[in-house]
């Protein structure tokens, strides 16, 4: 990997890394979400300041001729990751807001007729 | 006489949550008690009410601290002067209630914790669990220049102050409030401390933290709030001259 690549990598991790944690610290990411990006973003930072301990060594591990191949590799690996994450996530905000609407509808029935029994008696 | 709401979240207790609760009153007839049903499958709420609490049941489970926000709502919106936060697994001794609540009155100060490592009773806990403790207890004790025997405890009393503020905004952490809670608190100019009391190891059932991942997600997660909590403005909260106090503290680390 040319050094050029290398600066790149180090200065997109960063830039993750800073990114993301001033989302949570503005309150627009929560901190649950915001784990599996810092990781990425680490990883990535990782990988461009030892690639000289890691990256011969894990390429030919998984059979790769060209190092930035590798490493598109496992961005799109952390990728999946995140994004299976938030399909996990969807699902249980979809059964929680099933969960409401179900009480919801339950309940405004339940205060239609009290209303109107109320009105009744006036 | 000050209004006082216990505030108990509990998630399949059935077990516990009826002694608990006969310990409570003992202690403090004059007081509420709200059991927060944090989605319980098995007869928790129906046994809480029969024992003549105040239930609130959660269409879904929301976890520890969505709970308890709740309580807080609640105490809110009905005017109350103290809540007691209290675990429904009968881990926090009932006896030490009033020591709370006279710490909190008589000291003038805005939240006390109950810490189990101040001396009284003795509690035992896993190794990996105390170390955790330790660990959070001295990076919290530093951050805000008090010690901070025990971060996790959940056995705490609040005035009517820290009820508003943790039931406004978006701050109150809705996942596992601790350590965060406490640095949160003292960066808003609230008064906390400290009164040794008894906890006892968990009776039966299943605790928040005992799958695998939980542990290491609780760490990464905790850490990153302590984080995020130090670096944030400060939340509109307590009085004007006390959050002027902390501006002039420098907090770069």
């Amino acid at each position: 990997m040319g050094i050029q690549f290398r600066i790149i990598v180090l200065i997109g991790g960063l830039g993750l890394v800073l990114f993301v944690f001033n989302l949570v610290r503005k309150r627009k990411l929560r901190e649950t979400y915001s784990l599996l990006w810092l990781l990425t973003g680490f990883v990535l930072l990782f990988l461009s300041i030892f690639q000289d301990l890691f990256w011969d060594r894990f390429s030919r591990l998984i059979g790769i001729d060209y190092p930035p191949s590798a490493l598109f590799l496992i961005g799109m690996g952390f990728l999946f990751l995140i994004v299976l994450h938030y399909s996990v996530a969807l699902s249980r905000l979809s059964e929680q807001n099933k969960e409401l609407t179900q009480e919801f509808t339950i309940l405004k029935d339940e205060f239609e007729r009290l209303k109107t029994k109320i009105d009744g008696e006036r | 006489m000050k209004k006082v709401l216990i505030i108990i979240p509990a998630y399949n207790e059935q077990a516990n949550i009826s002694r608990v609760i006969h310990r409570i009153r003992a202690v403090v007839p004059d007081g509420d008690i709200l059991v927060v049903d944090d989605g319980s499958m098995d007869a928790t709420p129906g046994i809480a009410r029969e024992s003549g609490c105040i239930v609130l049941s959660l269409p879904y489970n929301l976890g520890y601290g969505g709970a308890l926000q709740t309580g807080f709502k609640y105490a809110y919106k009905n005017h109350y002067d103290i809540v007691v936060q209290m675990d429904a697994d009968g881990q926090h001794d009932p006896s030490c209630i009033k020591d709370l609540i006279c710490a909190l009155d008589e000291g003038g100060y805005d939240v006390i914790i109950g810490s189990r490592f101040l001396g009284k009773g003795d509690y035992k806990t896993s190794l990996i669990r105390r170390v955790g403790m330790l660990l959070f207890g001295a990076v919290a004790s530093l951050v805000i220049r008090q010690r901070v025997s025990d971060p996790t405890s959940g056995f705490q009393a609040i005035n009517s102050r820290v009820i508003r503020f943790f039931s406004k905004g978006d701050h109150y952490p809705v996942d596992y409030p601790d350590t965060d809670v406490v640095i949160l608190l003292k960066r808003a100019g609230f008064r906390v401390s400290e009164v040794p009391v008894k906890m006892h190891p968990r009776a039966s059932g299943k605790g928040i933290h005992d799958n695998i991942l939980g542990p290491i997600f609780y760490i990464f997660k905790m850490f990153l709030s302590i984080l995020v909590v130090l670096c944030r403005k400060l939340p509109k909260t307590a009085t004007d001259e006390r959050r002027k106090e902390y501006k002039t503290i420098d907090y770069r680390l």
